[in-house]
């Protein structure tokens, strides 16, 4: 079944230097598994294709129920010398949340997982 | 039996630039201890030390002064005290603004000013490259002296010592340079209850209450995805306070009677803001441990947070250096329905090639279509903006040469007479060329950085 982080999680973002850093924190406490399972650094990095030029790191954080990712080269060099409208990386939270991931269905209809619905 | 002591600091200010309102809110609206008002991001000391060069009794942020004029009754009448990073690249200037404003205002005597300095390591560049420490880029490894002639401020952000001294020495409004956001917070309950430098859970405990309410609102409510629709009153927004006891716990919350929101999702969307590694957030005094970190709900619009564990800190201080590296600019024009989105992208192919012919190569261009791909980029998929009733077209170009940005500058609004229809927004005429102040992160020993503290009458 599909499912989409934007139901499931919240997250805020942020910048140090050209790095933007996105923290996702699940919903509902039940479900943090959910992300740190299948929420993977290489998926995260495979949604961010075209968007950033640089790596992606992933660290766990289960006692926030939350996961940050650093995306590297996401700022147009970052600070000052970034040309972007979002040269500091604060609308990064919400474009990870766009992300779609696959859970086996009898795993997403214990955990009341919703069905991602009209995907864009 | 006494109550268990607690101490309460208010966050006041975010940000140089945040709400003007907040300070007196926090003083006035129940019961605090310290109010602490954060100005300095990255880039804010370079924009300081360019307003020094030009008036030797500037350089700090002058929107402190009227945000200790807002709650000088609190701090001359009822004890409150400061603590603010408000003094940039010229402590001294703020505080004498300050002590001038409380006389003009006939508190003379009423405050105690603190100012610690021994953070602006400009003067003293070429004597530590001369002694071995390479101030080395930390993100791309490159010595400094490759950009050394086009060094505008470099200070080391320095921790919670100098401000406990200064409340030691009496203080009750405490301003630093660049001194750390969290410091500003840890340091007052570091004082209060006599943490030794070697209490590290309690150290890293202090950090994080710092953490969270360091931006402001941004803890309590404002900025907050998390329901953000069923957030009431963010008019009245209460700003966070973080009341703290002895063990290094505390509660997260803000006054009665404001809107916003204090819960779990709150603090934790500001806990992993601008977070990188969690086990290891480095500061002067500790490096604490966000992966210790345990929140539960204490009642409405409280927040307990505790577990916090915290690591001996390294013996390097971080350095934040500006340099000049080139110009910018930006324009803008807007374009409306029908086929907005092709319109702007039309009209971005023909100033490209306008700039061609002019021979006009910069070392950056960049065209977003607000409307369309400007924030997500190609995640909002290939029908975004397709059918919107206006697209903004915005293009920036970067160049170490001035007059090439300059003439860039003047080929974005012949487009409204000689370009694709249905074209606005305008107003501002040709945009404006700015020099770009960079910023380079570097390491140094403890050791070469002394401060001093100075209490002022």
């Amino acid at each position: 079944m599909k499912v989409r982080l934007l139901d499931i999680a919240h997250a805020r973002s942020g910048d140090k230097g050209d790095t933007a850093n996105v923290g996702l924190i699940a919903l509902r406490p039940e479900w943090y598994a959910t992300l740190a399972k299948y929420v993977t650094r290489d998926r995260v990095a495979a949604h961010f294709t075209g968007v950033i030029t640089g790596g992606v790191e992933r660290y766990e954080l289960p006692n926030l129920r939350a996961l940050n990712f650093l995306l590297h080269g996401a700022l147009d060099g970052g600070g000052t010398l970034s040309l972007k409208t979002d040269a500091q990386g604060k609308v990064f939270s919400t474009a990870l949340l766009r992300m779609v991931v696959e859970i086996p269905d009898e795993e997403a209809v214990a955990l009341g997982l919703p069905r991602a619905t009209d995907i864009s | 039996m006494t109550a268990k002591k607690i101490v309460r600091v208010a966050g006041a200010q975010g940000f140089w630039g945040d709400w003007l309102e907040a300070p007196r809110r926090q003083a006035e609206g129940g019961p605090v201890d310290y109010l602490m008002l954060d100005y300095l991001a990255e880039v804010t000391m370079s924009i300081l030390q360019k307003q020094k060069e030009r008036d030797p009794a500037a350089g700090y942020a002058k929107d402190f002064v009227g945000a200790m004029e807002s709650v000088l009754g609190g701090v001359a009448e009822r004890g409150i005290k400061v603590i603010a990073n408000a003094g940039g690249v010229n402590p001294e200037a703020c505080a004498a603004a300050v002590l001038e404003m409380a006389r003009a205002r006939g508190a003379a005597g009423k405050l105690r000013v603190g100012v610690v300095t021994g953070d602006n390591l400009l003067p003293r560049i070429d004597e530590l490259l001369a002694s071995g420490h390479a101030l080395k880029n930390m993100e791309t490894g490159e010595p400094l002296s490759i950009v050394r002639d086009r060094v505008i401020a470099a200070n080391a952000y320095i921790g919670s010592v100098p401000i406990v001294e200064a409340l030691a020495k009496g203080a009750n409004v405490v301003i630093t340079g660049r001194s750390t956001d969290t410091a500003l917070t840890m340091a007052p309950l570091r004082y209060e209850f006599g943490w030794g430098a070697t209490d590290w859970n309690k150290l890293a405990a202090g950090i994080i209450a710092g953490h969270i309410i360091e931006c402001g609102a941004q803890c309590s409510g404002g900025n907050c995805l998390y329901e953000w629709r069923s957030i009431e009153n963010l008019a009245d927004v209460g700003y966070p306070i973080v009341e703290a006891q002895a063990d290094g716990t505390f509660v997260v919350t803000k006054h009665p009677n404001t809107g916003g929101r204090v819960s779990v999702q709150t603090v934790t969307e500001q806990l992993v803001y601008e977070m990188g590694d969690p086990h290891a957030y480095i500061t002067p005094d500790v490096v604490a441990d966000f992966t210790s970190i345990h929140l539960e709900p204490d009642g409405t619009n409280r927040v307990r947070v505790f577990g916090i564990e915290g690591k001996p800190a390294t013996d390097k201080l971080k350095v934040s250096i500006a340099y000049r590296s080139g110009y910018k600019a930006v324009g803008s024009l807007v374009y409306a329905w029908p086929d907005a989105l092709e319109k702007a992208q039309l009209a971005d192919r023909v100033l490209r090639e306008r700039l061609d012919r002019l021979g006009l190569h910069f070392e950056h261009v960049l065209s977003e279509f607000v409307g369309a791909n400007a924030t997500h980029g190609p995640l909002a998929g290939a029908e975004a903006g397709r059918h919107a009733p206006e697209v903004q077209y915005r293009i920036g170009v970067r160049d170490a040469d001035r007059k090439k940005v300059e003439r860039f500058t003047r080929e974005i609004v012949p487009l409204v007479l000689n370009g694709p229809p249905s074209v606005t927004g305008f107003a501002g005429g040709r945009p404006k060329t700015e020099e770009i102040v960079a910023y380079w992160p570097a390491l140094v020993d403890k050791t070469v950085v002394e401060t001093r503290v100075t209490v002022l009458e």
